[in-house]
């Protein structure tokens, strides 16, 4: 399990890392480290790997905003069934199950904000379980994954010194 | 403009200019330079250290502190020397803050040097300690190590170097710019050595948390050798704190006054808010650090096994984050090796020989760059040897 663990830490922070230079950075072999990594990913504990994109400086305009979801919890499925529900619609990108106030954090992604209003009142709001939303829109992204937006951690180091 | 050569000091005239200048300049005007010729973090400074900072100075602290340093910052030194060397030093007398390990070295030398006394310095070995010497009107005495010998300190080297005038030895382990360490069984062999000749030891740890394979030994640990010890240390290297200019020396109290008396006369103390980042880096920082570590040991790895691959011979470092691999086989001297790897494939090291002689035929890798820059290194020194490679 060890090895898993150190392969997931190492992926989490840069999934571009091959898996020749994994086998070298933890002394193991390549094959190995391919075996496990195939693993890893058949058996779910890798689900996929994406890149952190700056939209914005794209120009694109997209929308993203988060959902603040009350929902009544159903006997027996508890809060699962109606967050897997929410889960299958292709604008939604996350789902949480949070404590404190409400129920669900999601998060939705479309191209325009009348896009995410009619997400909003003709498919989540109209669930049975659900009891209420709140809408937050995104207006800027500061931090994601671990990534700085605005401005990108540069070397700042003079390029020679003893 | 006419000469004021005849102005400057015969002492400082005679000692030879920095050997990377050259570089510095030549690579500082060039786009697209991938540098290995660094010698510090590719981190920034954790974030709790710098936010201690602003804490610091928000409140007001921008005072002197006593000479030696804050005493709440010297009781936690004493404490981590104890945890990391195991020996004990009273944050009284025996410890005193100074602006990075640079200064420290300097004042040792001054506070124990008579003129003509010989200071033994191990070759290769960080640029500052000859012309410290020097300039505490000492004579630096080199002490050969070799690559076959990991480049360890052998006795008979280090006995071959001494003559009646020796005072002072200086270790600097793990090492700038090899990578070497000096295992417990290594200082087990020169203690006799030092107490038989009356060596002082001034003992460089800057690099100590950066030990790959087992633990980090100071020689002050060794019996007999506490008193006779300075052991240095400080933050740059460990916690990303280079730019805090930020040290600290152990030792006896005698020779800990005698150096706090230069200090307080030239320099009065470190800087309160360096001293403020650093008591947070000893008390909150060690996980944060053990990170950075960690991921410059993958690093290392991936640049001695991509040298290996290349066919650049390279003995393993086992500390700090440089490599010196050997470029004999192009039949290039270091400095030409060097030039021509910056004009051809824009990559940027640093010439063995600016470490002294015993450099000549190596060049420093500093494996402190993001794992695409080492692999894209690499990739262009493979290129380039491909091309230069003799016979």
């Amino acid at each position: 399990m060890e090895l898993e663990k150190k392969i997931l830490k190492i992926l989490e922070h840069d999934a571009k890392i091959s898996p020749k230079t994994m086998a070298i950075m933890l002394d193991e072999d390549e094959a190995h480290v391919r075996e496990v990594l195939a693993n890893l990913e058949k058996e779910k504990y890798i689900l996929g790997y994406n890149a952190v994109v700056n939209w914005d400086r794209f120009g694109e305009n997209g929308v993203e905003a988060m959902i603040e979801v009350k929902v009544t919890p159903v006997r027996e499925v508890g809060f699962n069934g109606v967050a897997e529900r929410i889960s299958r619609f292709p604008e939604v990108r996350s789902v949480y199950l949070m404590s404190g106030t409400y129920d669900l954090s999601i998060v939705v992604t479309a191209d325009t904000m009348k896009e995410i209003a009619l997400f909003v009142s003709h498919k989540l709001s109209t669930l049975d379980e659900v009891q209420s939303t709140v809408t937050h829109f995104i207006l800027k992204r500061y931090k994601q994954d671990n990534f700085i937006f605005e401005s990108p951690q540069e070397d700042k180091r003079l390029v020679i010194s003893p | 403009m006419s000469t004021m050569d005849k102005y400057v000091s015969k002492t400082v005239q005679a000692i030879p200019p920095s050997g990377i200048r050259k570089f510095f300049d030549l690579v500082s005007q060039m786009e697209g330079v991938i540098s290995l010729g660094v010698g510090e973090p590719d981190f920034v400074t954790p974030w709790h250290i710098r936010e201690a900072c602003f804490y610091s100075l928000e409140n007001g602290y921008t005072m002197y502190t006593s000479n030696q340093g804050l005493i709440e910052l010297r009781e936690e030194i004493a404490l981590y020397m104890k945890r990391h060397i195991g020996v004990s030093y009273s944050p009284g007398r025996e410890i005193l803050v100074t602006v990075g390990v640079s200064e420290a070295v300097d004042l040792a030398l001054r506070a124990i040097i008579e003129p003509g006394d010989e200071v033994l310095v191990p070759e290769p070995s960080y640029v500052s300690y000859s012309p410290g010497a020097s300039l505490a009107f000492g004579v630096p005495v080199a002490v050969e190590t070799f690559a076959e010998d990991e480049y360890r300190i052998r006795p008979d080297m280090l006995e071959k170097s001494i003559t009646p005038k020796s005072k002072v030895l200086i270790l600097a382990y793990p090492n700038n710019p090899t990578g070497g360490i000096m295992r417990k069984e290594d200082l087990e062999s020169l203690v006799e050595i030092i107490i038989k000749n009356d060596l002082i030891v001034i003992s460089d740890e800057i690099y100590s948390e950066l030990t790959y394979n087992g633990q980090h030994v100071s020689i002050a640990a060794m019996p007999g050798m506490k008193d006779r010890t300075i052991v240095f240390n400080g933050f740059s290297k460990a916690f990303a704190m280079t730019g805090w200019r930020i040290g600290y020396a152990c030792g006896h109290p005698d020779l800990i006054g005698a150096m706090t008396k230069i200090h307080q006369y030239t320099i009065m103390c470190a800087p309160i808010m360096a001293q403020k980042a650093a008591l947070e880096a000893l008390r909150h920082g060690e996980s944060e650090m053990r990170k950075m570590v960690e991921n410059y040991n993958y690093r290392r790895k991936i640049m001695v096994s991509g040298f290996r691959e290349i066919g650049l011979e390279c003995f393993e470092p086992q500390g700090a984050f440089y490599a010196f691999p050997s470029i004999v086989n192009t039949g290039l001297t270091s400095e030409e090796f060097s030039e021509k790897l910056i004009m051809e494939e824009k990559v940027a090291v640093v010439p063995g020989n600016a470490f002294g002689v015993m450099g000549n035929g190596h060049v420093r890798c500093c494996y402190a760059a993001s794992v695409a820059d080492i692999e894209q290194a690499l990739d262009r020194i493979g290129s380039f040897l491909a091309r230069h490679r003799k016979g």
